[in-house]
């Protein structure tokens, strides 16, 4: 029994081979439908997101597998097969496992952490349950994997720091004022990166927000679409005694917002901090501003060094996260290799065992009195009657071990004696 | 046996600033656990020394330098464990452990004083000025630390040089609210401190104010947190300049502690807490 996974991502194929399979959203149940169908494959999972597409399957006759699979890519995407075959990986048995143990912790994103590929997995795993296409192999390694991702998650700063503009910029407003809810925010001018930012905040429950623009119909728009509150330029000022964070990204040659201007509000906002946020080239908001008490100003630049660093930062976090990985990897072949029938045999024996030891030392004081003839008498008695009790269950297992439904019986019967206890089971 | 107390307490306050600072450092919610309860501990074994004392004394145990700086020390530690419970700001014990380990560093090191007190320490009236002006103290204590947080976060941000403590300290209006409340709570129990001491004087002394200089200090005190409380409400005095000002308040409050007690002589100095006894 091997396990496969071939695919491709945004190392690996250019976006407009991979866009032919991410397009249809139905593509990932055609896959698993025709997946189903054929006969050499037994388990299978199909991950198509718009960085990468993966199949991952379980088959007895590895050859005969991928060159089906293959072709069904390339029927599904309407790729020719030289094509695919060589912007695609194929990777097997440890190699597949640790792959998918590295996409579900973000390992293998385009943004190293990024937090929304262990949501699409886990849409792709429940896809595959739907269709009944996963079994225990694959219910096993995809609980692995988001077990993986959680101890990634927890244990590396790997998805800590922000590592774009506008999110830096949302953090930074949370450093300063612990919750965004009861704050309002004041958006001046509307470029691209103003409105990205805009829509973090809101994302992180800002209270309240506010547009201002030269041009009204802008303004109007943006507003809309922020369902925010819409005021004139001139009334900016005015603002500056209410809001908290101000993101200002106007072309406007000179500053909009100035020294003494912001100077003159603080006494009577009671110096409730202020926070500009200004991705304006040429800047918006004069560099003095900054020198005020309670006033926090950061430029474009600012905000590109704090990304920087955070990149950094993750790349260090992300060599911990490999150990991880490979460590899970270990573990998790180590599960596989009991998924075969005389290990299975061998552990149940053994437990059995283990339990007549420790329950005749139990029983010690007990049966103190007998000779050394009566207790070996008692321990085989014991132990033929452990034998009688798991004769059954051995011989069902032996007369299955050649039937495709093994793996299932073994992981049965594995849990039902919890013969992996040790092994800190699933998660 | 007040000694073993003693130092249990002392060894407790020890293994758990090491253990607050390693959860400085490494950030582990475990280690954070297990200093938190360390501490707990210490401040048991303190309670239970204290109470001890108390009972032998019959008298707060603060009539010298040595048992003062260790009620100083208890009396942080009990405001800050109040405070946990309501804040869960972790990172807050960071600072808090190494000042009370410090003060029982200090305290440890001087001499053991025995012998009988004076039949006028055994005053409710002095038990409660000093339960009150330490919770006081301590709740200044915390203040003060808060600030000095809130500067090391406020310097970071500001200058944009983020370094290993920006993602370890909190936001800047959760240090600044730590700040504020403990000012808040902290000034009517210094201010009940000081008038159950004058209430005792008057009962002592037959007079509620006799501009002993540590009175003048503490009013000094008193009267410089006023001030910055009363900034912070009316003006909306807030962040940096609040923090440095309670900061510098709380100098003042260390030097009408230790320096007013030590050097300035009056019958609130330890020489003649101690002198006092002797007359009897």
């Amino acid at each position: 029994m091997k396990i496969i996974n071939i695919g491709m991502n945004h190392k690996t194929a250019s976006v407009d081979l991979r866009e032919c399979l991410a397009t249809d959203p139905d593509n990932a149940k055609k896959a698993l439908t025709s997946m189903r169908e054929i006969k050499c494959i037994k388990e299978g999972l199909f991950l198509s997101t718009c960085n990468r597409v993966e199949s991952l399957f379980t088959t007895d006759t590895a050859g005969e597998a991928k060159a089906s699979m293959i072709a069904l890519m390339s029927r599904l995407g309407n790729i020719p097969e030289k094509g695919l075959l060589a912007a695609s990986y194929t990777l097997e048995d440890i190699d597949a496992v640790t792959h998918i143990f590295r996409i579900a912790s973000s390992l293998d994103s385009m943004v190293v952490g990024e937090p929304q590929i262990l949501g699409q997995i886990k849409e792709a795993y429940t896809q595959a349950i739907r269709q009944n296409t996963s079994g225990v192999i694959l219910n096993r390694l995809m609980h692995r994997a988001f077990h993986v991702a959680k101890r990634v998650r927890t244990e590396t700063g790997i998805c800590e720091a922000a590592v774009s503009i506008s999110y830096a910029a949302v953090e930074l407003a949370k450093k300063i004022f612990h919750v965004l809810h009861d704050k309002e925010a004041l958006l001046i001018g509307a470029g691209e990166m103003a409105e990205l930012a805009a829509r973090h905040l809101i994302a992180h429950g800002i209270g309240s927000m506010l547009v201002a623009n030269r041009t009204f119909d802008r303004a109007a728009r943006v507003a809309r679409q922020f369902d925010a509150g819409l005021v004139s330029f001139e009334e900016i000022g005015a603002q500056l005694l209410t809001v908290d964070i101000v993101i200002t990204s106007t072309a406007s040659p000179g500053f909009v917002i100035t020294y003494d201007q912001v100077k003159g509000s603080l006494r009577k906002r009671h110096n409730r901090p202020i926070f500009f946020i200004d991705i304006a080239v040429p800047r918006d908001v004069q560099p003095e501003v900054n020198k005020l008490d309670n006033v926090y100003v950061y430029d474009i630049d600012d905000l590109k060094g704090i990304v920087e660093l955070n990149v950094a930062q993750r790349r260090q976090e992300a060599i911990k996260a490999e150990r991880i990985v490979q460590e899970e990897g270990a573990k998790f072949e180590r599960w596989l290799k009991t998924l075969s029938v005389v290990p299975t045999i061998v552990s149940l024996r053994e437990k059995a065992e283990s339990i007549i030891q420790c329950q005749l030392k139990r029983s010690n004081s007990a049966l103190g009195q007998l000779t050394q003839a009566q207790r070996d008498a008692v321990l085989t008695l014991t132990r033929s009657v452990a034998e009688k009790v798991l004769n059954d269950p051995i011989l069902f297992l032996k007369e299955r071990a050649d039937r495709p439904a093994i793996d299932r019986y073994l992981d049965l019967t594995r849990r039902l004696f919890s013969l992996d206890r040790e092994d800190d089971g699933r998660a | 046996m007040a000694s073993l107390w003693f130092d249990l307490a002392l060894f407790s306050d020890l293994l758990a600033t090491g253990g607050f600072v390693v959860y400085l450092i490494k950030q582990d919610r475990r280690v954070f656990r297990y200093s938190y309860w360390i501490l707990f501990c210490g401040f048991i074994f303190h309670t239970i020394f204290l109470g001890y004392r108390y009972y032998t004394l019959g008298a707060v145990p603060v009539l010298d330098l040595k048992s003062a700086l260790s009620f100083f020390s208890w009396s942080v530690i009990c405001v800050y464990l109040v405070f946990q419970l309501k804040s869960r700001l972790m990172v807050l014990g960071s600072f808090v452990a190494p000042f009370a380990a410090f003060l029982m560093i200090i305290s440890s090191a001087m001499p053991w004083k025995y012998g009988p007190v004076s039949q006028d320490f055994k005053s409710i009236w002095l038990t409660l000025h000093v339960c009150t002006i330490f919770i006081g103290n301590g709740l200044f204590a915390i203040a003060f630390l808060a600030a000095i947080m809130y500067l090391i976060q406020e310097y970071q941000i500001k200058n944009k040089r983020f370094g290993s403590f920006y993602s370890r300290l909190p936001s800047l209006a959760t240090l600044d609210g730590i700040n504020y409340y403990s000012l808040i709570y902290g000034f009517p129990f210094l201010t009940v401190g000081i008038f159950a001491g004058s209430i005792y004087a008057q009962y002592l002394h037959h007079t509620y104010w006799q501009w002993d200089p540590k009175e003048v200090w503490s009013l000094i005190t008193w009267l410089f947190y006023a001030a910055l409380i009363h900034e912070r409400i009316a003006v909306g005095w807030r962040g940096r300049r609040a923090a440095i000002m309670s900061i510098v308040c709380f100098c003042i409050l260390i030097f009408t502690f230790i320096g007013a007690s030590l050097w300035l002589g009056g019958y609130h100095s330890f020489s003649n807490l101690n002198a006092q006894k002797a007359l009897l």
